[in-house]
């Protein structure tokens, strides 16, 4: 519990957890040890020895087991006052709107590892109108922006198209940790209405130099994902 | 000079291409921002770079 701040609004909040790997281990655990009434996870893979070095949800023992079984065990230890929600897939365009919609989730972490699951996060919360927050790791570099739909830039107004090619660069594994517990403070001050949340913005961390930087941007008029349509 | 990523860049007259190219960044995997504006992917070889642009290269990352 999350003593001095407004715990029936964290406990009435619902989050949906997309990826339950290096940004969605440290992401889910803040979330479930701040007493976040509902947690979803969506992961569709199993554990596998080699995720065990920044996935912390997952323990040796857990090796085999499907992610999100792992990880419901774990959040569930931690704090039994909250209802964790398994989607036992891989998010897909058939399925994850209705995932969303499944709970009526609040906002939603994009904790994926590819290019094309953190569009189709953008696309699907962009056409539901659900916030979400991006959020990205490679090699000693991490970055994260809140979408408020239609109301700040999305991530095609920046990036337009997944690339064509995905990257398979390693992962410092603590960078994990810094982007996705600031994925959970994004969820915190959202649930909480308080502050100022990462939007029109890109927060990136270089963790070689220590070095947070902060990008600002628009929405783009012309984005296909978040124009208006008249 | 203009300002690339917060660091002082030696790169006026280049196009947004030709300096991405110089300094290996997969153009396919940045987003360009000059002056708080971002330029689209299509005019990334015809924008010029110009003395006291602050610029802005966005690598996504697709990691997690
Ligand atoms: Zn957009």
């Amino acid at each position: 519990m999350l003593t001095g701040f407004d715990q029936k609004k964290i406990f009435a909040g619902k989050v949906l957890i997309v990826g339950a790997g290096g940004l969605g281990s440290p992401a889910a655990m803040y979330l479930a040890a701040a007493g976040v009434g509902m947690l979803g996870i969506v992961d569709g893979d199993r554990v596998d020895i080699s995720n065990l070095q920044r996935q912390i949800l997952h323990a040796t023992d857990d090796i085999n087991r499907p992610k999100v079984f792992s990880a419901r065990d774990t959040l569930t230890a931690l704090n039994p006052e909250v209802e964790v929600i398994t989607y036992a897939e891989r998010a897909t365009a058939d399925n994850l709107a209705d995932i969303v919609r499944d709970r009526n989730f609040d906002i939603v972490l994009d904790c994926t590892d590819s290019f094309a699951a953190k569009f189709l996060i953008n696309d699907v919360c962009v056409a539901l109108g659900k916030p979400f927050v991006h959020a990205g790791v490679e090699g000693y570099g991490g970055q994260l922006m809140t979408c408020l739909p239609r109301r700040s830039a999305c991530l095609r107004c920046v990036f337009e198209e997944p690339p064509s090619i995905q990257t398979r660069a390693e992962i410092f594994n603590v960078v994990a940790g810094v982007i996705g517990t600031l994925q959970a403070a994004e969820a915190l001050k959202f649930l909480l209405d308080v502050g100022e949340l990462l939007t029109n913005q890109m927060l990136t961390f270089d963790a070689l130099t220590s070095t947070f930087r902060r990008i600002k941007f628009a929405r783009n008029k012309i984005c296909a994902a978040c124009k208006e349509v008249t | 000079m203009l300002k690339i990523n917060g660091k002082p860049a030696d790169a006026a007259g280049l196009t947004v291409a030709e300096y991405l190219a110089r300094e290996n960044f997969d153009a396919r995997k940045v987003a360009v921002e000059i002056n708080e504006e971002i330029v689209p992917k299509k005019n990334f070889a015809e924008v010029v770079l110009r003395d006291g642009d602050i610029v802005e290269i966005i690598g996504l990352m697709g990691g997690g």
